[in-house]
């Protein structure tokens, strides 16, 4: 598998459309990497469903054990977990009608990736919500991050 | 499609790259944000900015939206996941060495760096307890046989100021990563038009932004771009890897992945170093890079151009330009740099020290100054300035003899470069002890 065949700038944009992102393995210490993300999707206007066995409520949302908990749907199912626990999350997010499957930094699965397409679900691989947030919604471009956008056009202050 | 799925040529990125219009007044050029500091939306938003959690802007020693866009366009022009820009070229080194050592580490690095670089290194080093150790960069068995069991990088620049030395890119790369250590290469001479360093392994690459990106003389600048690419969390990098004091226990990579080294350099090094750049010289530099391209080729056409006078002429020794077919590195250059061996180099003039001197003055055009890669042409006789306490054995072992004199060709016309040269050769008189 080729993880960059999982980064395309439209599928990526698409999934940043979406306003309810389920992040599995949230944490609630804050100097954790999904923390920094749930923080930061939140003040974005997200809303985010926590879902992770061993917290009950992270940014003041009620944290579920799995995906098959959520009592409603999410557009995005976000992953912060060991990459052999992914086949499983993805048969949940497929299960649950979630549109796109967003695997962080470093959660690579080719099988999770399968069972996710397969079941027409869009899948991005190795990259970081916040991040391609901030590349194309946000202020990357303020920190000296190469954010490869390249254009003329005037974008809303 | 769309743009973000273009792969944009290197000239259009040059110009566009980091600086779109701006957002609330539609100004097209990249606007100067002569600011300290930034005023802070509401209470919960400032806290965000000082954690890391949201991009924002606190305080312009440690970031500034001018300073940005030049940090992106430089960061993109090198392929590397994003820049932290610096008060000059040296600051820009300390501070990328700063991050990753602790007393106890080792360096290796080339010997054939620019002068000021080697004192750098010799005192920072010392001061820090961090051990060095120069060697010859042509040979890779230099670079092995001196690694050590605390080395934790390798330093080197792409043509060596001076010498001109070409360096193997991708083999000390290789020899770095086989040992668990980034690569950094100054990149000053050959510019991201000339070679991209990353593309051939290097982790991190540093600037005199002061030299061809800024490319007219005007700011002195530096940055420091990283690939994004080294794992930090190899066990060997704890001052990365590991729980930050200097920043409330964040463990930098973990949390930013590949910008884990980046925002570790800004939010602390900028931060306690304090050499930030200046927004005008940012905007400056940003400036300076929508031409690099085009200034770049009119500056090793006509270095190529004065070279091949130089090396017919009878008062003239030898020349040291990489690019020459007859040079030692060719082989190098037609691997790393295909467009260009870049626009500084040495040639040796028979007569020595008296000849060097009389050369100089009878010069009309090249201006007599101690810096490199500007628009004009610059000359400077090593022996009778920058390295003139040294005697002649001395200067020797640094690779300057008594007639070496080391030019910076601009971009004006290379007839009229050829021209001045001619008419301070003709003025030299002396001898001096080379008689062949
Ligand atoms: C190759 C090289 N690196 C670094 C520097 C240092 O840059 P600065 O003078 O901007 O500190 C110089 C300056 O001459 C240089 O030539």
């Amino acid at each position: 598998m080729r993880v960059e065949d999982y980064q395309d700038p439209t599928v990526i944009q698409a999934a940043l459309n979406e306003r309810r992102i389920a992040i599995v393995g949230l944490s609630s210490n804050e100097l954790r990497p999904s923390h920094f993300v749930g923080y930061y999707m939140q003040r974005h206007g997200y809303q985010i469903v926590p879902v992770n066995p061993r917290e009950t409520e992270v940014l003041d949302e009620a944290s579920y054990p799995s995906l098959a908990d959520v009592p409603e749907p999410v557009g995005v199912v976000d992953v912060f977990r060991d990459p052999a626990a992914v086949p499983a999350i993805a048969r949940e997010a497929v299960a649950m009608g979630a549109k796109f499957l967003w695997l962080q930094y470093g959660v690579i699965s080719e099988e999770g990736v399968g069972i996710a397409l397969d079941s027409g679900m869009q899948v991005i691989v190795d990259r970081c919500m916040k991040v391609e947030h901030a590349r194309y919604r946000g202020r990357m471009h303020w920190l000296g991050f190469n954010t490869e956008v390249i254009s003329a056009n005037r974008k809303p202050g | 499609m769309s743009n973000d799925q273009r792969d944009f040529g290197f000239h259009t990125r040059s110009v566009h790259a980091g600086s779109r219009p701006d957002p609330n007044t539609g100004a097209r050029a990249l606007p100067i944000f002569q600011t300290s500091s930034y005023v802070f939306e509401d209470a919960e938003s400032a806290a965000a900015y000082f954690n890391l959690q949201e991009y924002g802007n606190t305080y312009s020693r440690i970031m500034n939206p001018t300073v940005a866009a030049f940090e992106e366009r430089l960061a993109n022009l090198e392929g590397g996941a994003g820049a932290v820009a610096f008060a000059s070229g040296l600051a820009a080194q300390s501070a990328t060495f700063f991050t990753l050592l602790e007393p106890g580490d080792h360096v290796v690095a080339s010997a054939a760096l620019y002068g000021g670089s080697i004192t750098q290194l010799k005192h920072l080093f010392r001061k820090l307890s961090i051990g060095l150790t120069f060697v010859d960069p042509d040979d890779m068995e230099n670079w092995r046989a001196a690694l050590t069991d605390h080395t934790k990088l390798l330093f080197a620049e792409t043509i060596g100021n001076p010498g001109g030395n070409v360096l193997d890119i991708a083999s000390v790369a290789a020899l770095a990563h086989d040992n668990g250590m980034p690569l950094v290469v100054d990149n000053t001479f050959a510019t991201p038009y000339l070679c991209r360093p990353m593309d051939w392994g290097a982790d991190i690459v540093v600037h005199s932004a002061t030299k061809f990106i800024g490319g007219h003389g005007t700011s002195i600048g530096g940055a420091v771009v990283d690939s994004g690419e080294f794992n930090w969390s190899n066990g060997r990098f704890p001052v990365i890897a590991n729980p930050s004091p200097a920043y409330h226990g964040l463990a930098f990579h973990e949390t930013f992945g590949k910008y884990g080294y980046l925002m570790k350099l800004r939010a602390e090094t900028l931060r306690d170093l304090g050499a930030a750049m200046s927004p005008f010289n940012a905007f400056l530099f940003a400036q300076g890079l929508e031409t690099l391209p085009l200034r770049m080729r009119q500056h090793v056409a006509n270095a190529l151009k004065v070279a091949d006078f130089l090396s017919t002429h009878d008062k003239v020794r030898s020349v040291r330009h990489p690019g020459l077919p007859d040079s030692p590195y060719a082989g190098l250059v037609d691997t790393y740099l295909p467009r260009g061996a870049g626009a500084v180099f040495c040639f040796d003039l028979n007569g020595g020290r008296q000849a060097g001197r009389e050369f100089i003055a009878a010069l009309s055009l090249f201006s007599h100054l101690a810096n490199v890669g500007d628009a004009k042409s610059l000359v400077i006789h090593p022996a009778t300035t920058t390295h003139r306490q040294l005697s002649d054995d001395e200067l020797s072992a640094a690779g300057i003899g008594p007639g070496t004199i080391r030019l910076s060709i601009g971009i004006e016309d290379a007839e009229d470069l050829i021209w001045d040269l001619d008419q301070g050769l003709a003025a030299v008189q002396a001898q001096g002890r080379y008689t062949d």
